[in-house]
C-alpha cells in the first residue's frame, strides 16, 4: 500500500526538463539555420527574378521599334514613255527598264507633293530625294513588274523612307547627333518635320520585317527576317526528321535491347560527354564531312539542319532513356507474364507510357538547336545575307539560306544603328518562337502524362 | 535423400505431373541462389511454395516461365520439364511458354489502359480471337473466372488502374487467365491486399485448381494452409521439404520446416 502512495510522488521526481514552450538553444540554432537556408533560396530566385525582368524589358524597349516603319505616302505617275516605250506592255521590256529609270519618276513625284503642300526648303530635288530610302525605286519597279497593267495611271505608293529619318520619327536620330552625319542634314529634316505634319509621313507597322528578306548594308530599314525565318524552319524539318526517329530508335536499343556490357557503357559515357561537346565542333565536323567530303552545298538549310541533326541527337537520347526509366519495371513484367515479346512490350506499353517524357526531350532539342549560331558559322550560313525567298521545296533545303540567330548575329555586326534595333527585334522574333515551343512541350506532357 | 522420400510419398497420387525440376541450380553473378531443387508440380493443384525472405521461393517460381531471362546476370542450369519438354532447351521461345506458363505478381500491375483493353491484349497479340464478338466472349469469360466481373461489367471502358488494390489483383488475375494458360504462376499475390481483399483472392485460387495447375509464393503459412494442396518448404536457397501441405503443416520431418512453422527462423 506504502508503494501505491509514494507512486505519483515518484512519477513527479522524473519531471521533464522543460517546458514545450520554451524552446532550448539547440532548437533556436537549427530553427535559424532553416531560416537562413531559406532566405539564400528567395535571394538566390528574386535576383535571377530581376536579371529576367531587366532582360524582357531591355529586349521589348529596343526591339519593338524594328515592328514599326516610317513610310512615305507620294501619288507617283507611272509615265508610259519611260517605263514601257513600245507601249505593248510586253513584261520582258518593262523589265529591261532598270531601278534608274524609276529615280527620276520618284523624284518628280516627291517635287509635286513638297509644292502641293507648300514647304519652303532651299533642297535641291536630288537631295530632297535622299530623304526615301535606297529601296524604293526597287520597291516601284517590283511594283510595276507585278501589275503591268498600273502603266500610264498615277498610283498612290507607300515609299520606305531612309534609315536616318526613321530614327528621326523613332527618336533615335536627333538635330544633334547628326552633326556629323553626311547622310542627312539638318535642311532635310525640316522637310521631314513639315511632311510629319500634314500626315504623308507617318510610322506604321511594318508586316516585311517579320515575312521580308534581308537587305544589303545600305538600307537597313528594307531588311527583315522572313527568309532566314525559312531557313530555320527547313533546318528543323531535317532535324526533327533525323532526330527524332534516330534518337529514339537509339536510346529504345540501348535501354531495352542491348546487353550490359562494357561496350555499351562505353558508349553511354560517350553519349553523355556529345551532350556538352562546344557546339562549334559539331560545326567543323560538318563543315569536314557534309561539305568537303560529300560535297553538299555551302549555306544550304540541308547541311545546317544535319550539323543541328548531330548536335541534339544527344539531348534527345538522355532524355528518351531518362522516360524509358521511368516507366515502372512491373508494367514490363505484366506484358512479358502474358507472353509478349520483348518488342511488344516495349513498343505496346512501355513506349506510350515514355512518350510525353520523350516529346518534351525532343522539342527542348529543337528549340536548342533553334538557337544555335556557332555551328552555323563553319557551314557558311552566318554571313550569308538571305536576299531571295527560297523558291519551292527543294530549293528551300538546297539553295543558300541563313537562319534566324545567324541573321541577329549578322545584324548586330553591322555599323548602322538601324541594324542594331532590327538584332533586337530579331530576338523577339526568335524568342516567341522558343516560348511557343516549350509551352507546346509542357502541353503535351500534361496531355498525355499517364498514371500508373 | 529428403526429395527421394517425398516422391516415395506421392506415388500414391493419381494426378498427372505437370512441371518436373531436375537439379535446379540458379547464380545470381556469384550468389549461388537456389541449390540443387527437384520439385515435380501436378496437374489441378494449388503448390504454395514457403519459406523464409531471401530463400529463393520467387526466384524459382521466376523459373518455370523463363522471367529470369530479362536479369542478365542470371543463370539457370538443370531441367524443368514443362510436360515433359525442357522450357529451357535452345528451341523453346520463351514468348510462346509464357503464353502457357501465365502470371500473377507481387504488386497487381494492370496496364495504364481500360479494364477492358487489360483483359484483351493477351488474347489479341496471341490472336486468340477472330473478331470483336469473340474477343467480347474471352473478356467476359475471362473478368468471370477472375471473380471480378460483376463489379466491373459496367465500366468495361474505366482504366484499370483506377480500380481498388483489391480488384486491380483479380483483373490481373483474369488478365493472365485470358490467354488460356495451362499453369499459373502467383507471386505473393496477396501481399499487398487488405484481408477481405484476400479472403477473395484465396477463393478465386481454389476455383482456379479446377482448371490449371496453380503455383503460389507467400509469406503468410495460414494462407499456404488454407489454399495449397502440396508445400514446399524453402530455406537458403534449398528445397528443405516437399510434401502434402497437411504433412508439412501438422508433421513436419525436417527440423527446419518445423522451426520456421513454429515461428523460430524465419
Amino acid at each position: 500500500m506504502t508503494d501505491i502512495s509514494q507512486s505519483p510522488g515518484a512519477s513527479s521526481a522524473a519531471k521533464p526538463k522543460g517546458s514545450l514552450f520554451d524552446k532550448d538553444a539547440r532548437t533556436k540554432r537549427r530553427n535559424a539555420a532553416e531560416g537562413r537556408f531559406k532566405l539564400y533560396g528567395i535571394a538566390a530566385i528574386g535576383i535571377g527574378l530581376l536579371m529576367l525582368i531587366v532582360l524582357v524589358t531591355n529586349i521589348v524597349t529596343a526591339g519593338t521599334g524594328a515592328f514599326q516603319q516610317s513610310f512615305l505616302e507620294l501619288n507617283v505617275e507611272l509615265k508610259e514613255d519611260k517605263l514601257d516605250k513600245k507601249g505593248n506592255r510586253n513584261i520582258e521590256d518593262i523589265k529591261k527598264v532598270s531601278t534608274f529609270g524609276y529615280a527620276p519618276l520618284i523624284a518628280s513625284a516627291l517635287e509635286s507633293e513638297v509644292q502641293k503642300l507648300g514647304i519652303q526648303t532651299d533642297l535641291k530635288p536630288k537631295e530632297m530625294g535622299k530623304i526615301l530610302s535606297k529601296a524604293a525605286q526597287a520597291e516601284l519597279r517590283n511594283y510595276v513588274i507585278a501589275n503591268p497593267d498600273e502603266i500610264g495611271k498615277t498610283v498612290s505608293f507607300r515609299f520606305l523612307v531612309n534609315s536616318r529619318v526613321d530614327g528621326y520619327m523613332k527618336g533615335r536620330v536627333t538635330r544633334e547627333s547628326i552633326a556629323n552625319d553626311k547622310s542627312i542634314s539638318v535642311a532635310q529634316l525640316d522637310v521631314v518635320d513639315q511632311l510629319r505634319d500634314s500626315g504623308v509621313l507617318y510610322k506604321a507597322f511594318n508586316p516585311d520585317f517579320i515575312f521580308g528578306s534581308d537587305a544589303s548594308d545600305q538600307r537597313p530599314e528594307a531588311a527583315g527576317i522572313g527568309v532566314s525565318m525559312l531557313g530555320s524552319l527547313f533546318m528543323m524539318f531535317v532535324v526533327l526528321a533525323l532526330a527524332l526517329p534516330i534518337g529514339v530508335a537509339a536510346s529504345i536499343y540501348l535501354e531495352e535491347f542491348a546487353p550490359q556490357n562494357r561496350l555499351t557503357d562505353i558508349i553511354e559515357v560517350n553519349i553523355s560527354n556529345l551532350a556538352a561537346v562546344p557546339s562549334i565542333v559539331f560545326g567543323i565536323l560538318g563543315l569536314a564531312v557534309f561539305i568537303n567530303y560529300m560535297h553538299l552545298p555551302t549555306s544550304a538549310p540541308l547541311v545546317g539542319g544535319l550539323v543541328l541533326t548531330l548536335m541534339t541527337l544527344p539531348t534527345i537520347i538522355i532524355s528518351t532513356r531518362a522516360s524509358l526509366k521511368a516507366v515502372p519495371p512491373s508494367i514490363r513484367d505484366a506484358a512479358l507474364g502474358v507472353g509478349a515479346s520483348k518488342m511488344q512490350s516495349v513498343f505496346h506499353h512501355v513506349l506510350p507510357l515514355a512518350a510525353p517524357g520523350i516529346l518534351t526531350g525532343t522539342i527542348i532539342g529543337l528549340a536548342q538547336a533553334l538557337g544555335e549560331t556557332a555551328p552555323l558559322l563553319l557551314i557558311g550560313m552566318v554571313g550569308f545575307i538571305a536576299s531571295n525567298p527560297p523558291d519551292g521545296i527543294v530549293a528551300g533545303f538546297l539553295s543558300p539560306n541563313s537562319a534566324m540567330p545567324a541573321q541577329i548575329y549578322e545584324w548586330s555586326k553591322r555599323a548602322d544603328p538601324a541594324f542594331y534595333e532590327r538584332a533586337w527585334g530579331g530576338i523577339i522574333i526568335l524568342l516567341i518562337f522558343l516560348v511557343t515551343m516549350n509551352t507546346i512541350a509542357v502541353i503535351l506532357r500534361r496531355r498525355f502524362e499517364r498514371r500508373w | 535423400m529428403m526429395n527421394d522420400m517425398t516422391r516415395v510419398e506421392r506415388t500414391v497420387d493419381s494426378k498427372a505431373i505437370k512441371i518436373a525440376a531436375n537439379n535446379v541450380q540458379v547464380h545470381y553473378g556469384d550468389t549461388h541462389a537456389i541449390k540443387d531443387v527437384n520439385v515435380e508440380i501436378e496437374d489441378k493443384t494449388v503448390t504454395a511454395f514457403i519459406g523464409p525472405s531471401g530463400c529463393g521461393k520467387s526466384t524459382f517460381l521466376r523459373c518455370l516461365n523463363r522471367m529470369n531471362d530479362t536479369i542478365d546476370i542470371c543463370r539457370v542450369t538443370g531441367d524443368i520439364l514443362l510436360d515433359g519438354e525442357d522450357i529451357y532447351d535452345k528451341r523453346v521461345d520463351p514468348v510462346q511458354l509464357r503464353a502457357k506458363v501465365g502470371m500473377v505478381f507481387q504488386k497487381p500491375n494492370p496496364f495504364p489502359k481500360s479494364i477492358y483493353d487489360n483483359v484483351a491484349y493477351g488474347p489479341r497479340i496471341h490472336g486468340l480471337a477472330k473478331n470483336k464478338a469473340e474477343l467480347d466472349e474471352i473478356v467476359e469469360k475471362s473478368l468471370r473466372r477472375g471473380a471480378i466481373w460483376d463489379e466491373v461489367k459496367d465500366r468495361l471502358d474505366a482504366p484499370g488502374t483506377g480500380l481498388s488494390g483489391g480488384q486491380q489483383q483479380r483483373l490481373c488475375i483474369a488478365r493472365a487467365v485470358a490467354t488460356e494458360p495451362e499453369v499459373l504462376l502467383m507471386d505473393e499475390p496477396c501481399s499487398a491486399l487488405d484481408p477481405i481483399a484476400t479472403a477473395q483472392v484465396e477463393e478465386l485460387i481454389d476455383d482456379l485448381r479446377k482448371r490449371y495447375s496453380v503455383v503460389i509464393v507467400t509469406h503468410s503459412m495460414q494462407q499456404a494452409a488454407r489454399v495449397s494442396q502440396k508445400t514446399a518448404f524453402f530455406h537458403l536457397g534449398n528445397l528443405v521439404e516437399f510434401g502434402e501441405t497437411g504433412q508439412i503443416f501438422t508433421n513436419p520431418e525436417d527440423p527446419r520446416t518445423e522451426s520456421y512453422i513454429t515461428g523460430r527462423i524465419g
